[in-house]
């Protein structure tokens, strides 16, 4: 029973742990149509950024992180104008393309930078540090994390429910043109959102070389499961997507304990098919 | 006046690819080529390419359905034809045959619920399938799990489909994959099953509208590009003389699949050669040149010209070359070219 | 025998009843014509007869055997065939070859259904185009475009859905002398028509719907001067109108 909670304590967390992840997925598919393939190394940049703050600056992860923030929003945004926008109006999966060559050019850059090896950052101030909760065990860096995730999914979900800015991002979701004619400058929306969207993923990146090694490769994984959150939880419907998040991340840590490690994605995947044969559209899609 | 384009009959077109095929059957007698392994081999890959995004291009150009799946049927291919070998003995003749009937199961299967999701959801159901099958093959122990398969020294030549120590037979093989998918697909495109192919792609209830069982057709194209891409994945097996999970099912490999064909023009009998002809000898030439200068080179320039292609020019490689043509030539002849997109 | 029998069709979308038990025949060799005003349920009657959709409740029957609850790709090979009122060309490939598409369904060898494909593209005027990809068309050519490749399949019903809207008057008049020759062939007729005056000179029979019920059903002459039909497509101010008009008439 104790082992159960356990397991499930740990799914949870890390299931919050790939909501900070996808929420900014979600938001550029659900106002844009577009799948960034590059998310997940925007996660891996993210990461080095921190990284290496930390290693040659010694600034812990927690305060950097928002330079990760900072320097995903940037280079979202950059995407955005470089290479997003020539692919609105042509075939369905331009874009997804174009981003896939965009993950392979940053991958390999940072591979030929930066070289394979796996990079941990010590002494950090979360560090391996835990706390005993009854008779479960509480890694403080996942805990942390967790916490960043709600505040991050909850401030995104409320700028786009409840602000004027939300309003445009709403408005230009819905029919492009209708919102240009109402004198939204869409332009300027797909840019911001593409910005955020970055910013939200490089918080993401930014805190995890607290508990996580850096590496080139560390970003496709990233990648797939954000997709599948996002897909799971229905057409960019972010409560949608944070309930896929926690449901893989339980499902990852059950299949992985109690089937074989080897499984536990077996088992994401397998559980995203199973949603999608039933609801074509996610569990919050219509 | 009518006077269309049959795709059935025989024309000027079909003669420039007789013409090309003799070619590059010649290719080998031309002693400087065979001495240079590199380019033999960089050859070889190009018709390998070509013939594998050739077969994704029956589903996914001619048929729009984008699947990213195309790496398992590869895979199950290698297989077929490795496991003969390795596990059980024998020539891989048997194990191409199987593995290719496997392919095109597993397609039929997996796909059969695919197709009822539409877009992203179709792409990403189809990443879900290659992430699984490859974690089921690792830890398969009847396929070899993580180690995957490693050739023993066999007889050279047909019956084992294993040469050591020149390309050329490797050629020929390619060569043959390359003259039957091509084939295949230039007789389809011509043929009732290829016109409902794109009709489906184009709009599905309308191509209902007119009795074409829509599923059936899509489920046919699924199964028929499954077996050509396991025949592909069995060369590229009897070529390497190795294989395991991460070096045919993966993300990767089905991206491959996938660029080729769409940056080389997807929908196009042409597309996939001129994908090949463009994208290997440039992944190639570079690893050669630059391998040097760290890890990765080949692949950066690679991202890169992905994303430019891409964003300048949807219809990909085919495209500037029609652009091309276009431009050079007279104007009287460049009325009638609106037409050819899908010749 | 009836070629087409529709029987107590009922269409719902929730709580909305498109269609309520209507019921008509269409015989064979006949031109039946389903009028209504916007929003009567006529295309939603069509999309159930092709096969479209599933019907909530009722029967139809299409030459000799029920083909309710089929799906559309049999019904069309069954020979019921229909065009679309929002027209949809397969974009990316030729007129020619669109029309081919449909030749397909009955010309087992490629010779025969080219040859019945260009047949039907001369019948329907497309001649011109033949070779022009088939989302380039203007919107005439694309109607055009609709009746040519349900023609190649060789129906025994083909089924129009206002395909003379948005035509000028010049295009409705080769729309009409086209489908005559159609019915010449042998071919049965359903035609869908918000235009009224369009479908009357050539009808057998009208059919007219409104507010998803059968308000009338008979031929064109008496369709005409029923005050149900009238009030339906005019309101009943008009149609009061109307009548003390015709009373004068017939009084004088």
């Amino acid at each position: 029973m104790d082992t159960l909670l356990q397991v499930l304590l740990d799914g949870i967390l890390n299931g919050m742990l790939y909501a900070l992840v996808a929420v900014g997925l979600c938001l550029i598919w659900g106002v844009m149509d577009v799948i960034n393939f590059a998310h997940g190394e925007y996660v891996m940049i993210a990461m080095y950024v921190t990284y290496w703050l930390g290693f040659l600056a010694n600034v812990d992860p927690l305060i950097s992180m928002f330079a990760g923030g900072l320097f995903i929003f940037i280079l979202g945004a950059l995407t955005y104008r470089l290479i997003i926008k020539y692919t609105i109006g042509k075939p369905p999966l331009s874009a997804l393309l174009a981003t896939f060559g965009l993950a392979m050019l940053l991958k390999n850059l940072c591979l030929n930078q930066f070289t394979p090896n796996f990079r941990i950052l010590s002494d950090t101030w979360l560090g391996d540090k835990t706390f005993q909760l009854g008779a479960l065990i509480v890694p403080l860096p996942q805990l942390v994390t967790a916490i960043v995730a709600l505040v991050v999914v909850g401030l995104t979900y409320y700028m786009v429910r409840s602000t004027r800015f939300g309003w445009a991002v709403q408005a230009t979701a819905m029919d492009k043109e209708a919102a240009e004619l109402m004198g939204i400058n869409t332009e300027r929306i797909y840019l911001l959102v593409f910005g955020i969207g970055g910013a939200t993923v490089g918080l993401a990146g930014g805190i995890m070389p607290t508990y996580l090694a850096v590496h080139p490769e560390v970003g496709t994984m990233f990648s797939l499961i954000a997709f599948i959150c996002v897909a799971m939880g229905g057409f960019g419907s972010i409560p949608g997507a944070l309930v896929a998040a926690i449901l893989i991340g339980v499902v990852e840590a059950l299949g992985g304990y109690y089937i074989a490690p080897v499984f536990k994605y077996v088992a994401v995947f397998g559980l995203y098919l199973a949603v999608v044969f039933l609801r074509p559209k996610g569990i919050f899609g219509w | 006046m009518v006077t269309p384009m049959h795709h059935g009959a025989l024309k000027r077109k079909d003669l420039f690819w007789l013409a090309l095929v003799a070619l590059m059957a010649l290719v080998p007698a031309v002693s400087a080529i065979t001495a240079n392994s590199f380019l033999m081999h960089v050859l070889i890959l190009i018709l390998l390419f070509a013939s594998m995004a050739q077969a994704w291009n029956i589903i996914g150009g001619y048929g729009g359905q984008t699947s990213f799946g195309h790496s398992v049927f590869f895979g199950i291919g290698a297989y077929g034809a490795g496991m003969a070998v390795v596990t059980y003995g024998l020539s891989p003749w048997p194990g191409i045959g199987v593995g290719m009937l496997a392919a095109a199961t597993v397609a039929v299967l997996i796909s059969y619920p695919c197709f009822k999701l539409s877009g992203h959801y179709f792409a990403i159901a189809t990443f879900a399938v290659v992430e699984i099958f490859n974690r089921m093959f690792l830890v398969w122990y009847w396929v070899g799990g993580a180690l995957g398969l490693d050739y023993p020294m066999v007889e050279e030549g047909f019956k084992n489909l294993m040469w050591y120590d020149s390309k050329t037979g490797y050629y020929y093989c390619a060569l043959v994959l390359f003259v039957l998918i091509f084939g295949i697909v230039r007789f389809l495109e011509g043929h009732r099953f290829g016109y409902y192919l794109r009709a489906v792609r184009e709009g599905q209830e309308t191509a209902e509208s007119l009795g074409v069982n829509s599923t059936a057709v899509k489920l046919t194209a699924m199964a028929l590009s499954a077996a050509l891409a396991g025949l592909c994945g069995a060369f590229f097996v009897q070529y390497n003389l190795r294989v395991d999970p991460g070096m045919v099912m993966s993300l990767d490999m089905s991206m491959k699949f996938v660029l080729v064909t769409i940056l080389g023009g997807a929908g196009t009998l042409a597309g996939p050669l001129l994908g090949a002809a463009v994208l290997i000898p440039l992944q190639e030439y570079t690893r050669a040149l630059w391998g040097g200068l760290g890890g990765g080179v080949d692949l950066i320039v690679f991202g890169v010209l992905i994303i430019v292609i891409v964003v300048k020019q949807p219809a990909g490689i085919s495209g500037i070359v029609r652009d091309i043509a276009k431009r050079f030539r007279r104007p009287a002849d460049a009325k009638g070219g609106t037409s050819v997109g899908t010749a | 025998m009836a070629l087409l029998e529709v029987r107590d069709v009922t269409k719902k979308f929730g709580e909305l009843v498109a269609n309520d038990r209507v019921s008509f025949t269409v015989d064979a060799g006949t031109i039946v014509g389903l009028i209504g005003p916007n929003g009567a349920g006529k295309t939603t009657l069509f999309n159930c007869v092709s096969g479209l959709y599933p019907v909530t409740a009722g029967r139809i029957f299409f030459d000799g055997a029920e083909v309710t609850g089929l799906p559309s790709y049999r019904i069309a090979r069954m020979g019921a065939v229909r065009t679309f009122q929002v027209v949809r060309p397969l974009k990316d490939m030729t007129v020619f070859d669109n029309v081919l598409v449909g030749a397909f369904l009955h010309g087992a060898g490629g010779a025969q259904a080219r040859e019945a494909a260009e047949s039907c593209i001369e019948l329907c005027g497309l001649a011109e185009y033949a070779d022009k990809s088939a989302g380039g068309l203007p919107i005439g050519g694309k109607k055009r475009l609709e009746l040519a490749r349900a023609l190649a399949t060789r129906p025994k019903l083909l089924m129009l859905d206002e395909v003379m809207a948005g035509l000028t008057s010049t295009e409705v008049k080769a729309a009409l002398e086209l489908i005559r020759h159609i019915r010449e062939k042998g071919i049965t007729l359903l035609i869908v028509e918000h235009v009224m005056e369009a479908i009357m000179p050539i009808a057998d029979k009208v059919v007219v719907l409104d507010g998803g019920i059968k308000i009338a059903e008979g031929p064109p002459d008496r369709i005409i001067d029923d005050e149900r039909v009238i009030s339906a497509y005019l309101g009943a101010k008009f149609s009061r109108r109307l009548q003390a008009k015709r009373e004068e008439r017939t009084n004088a």
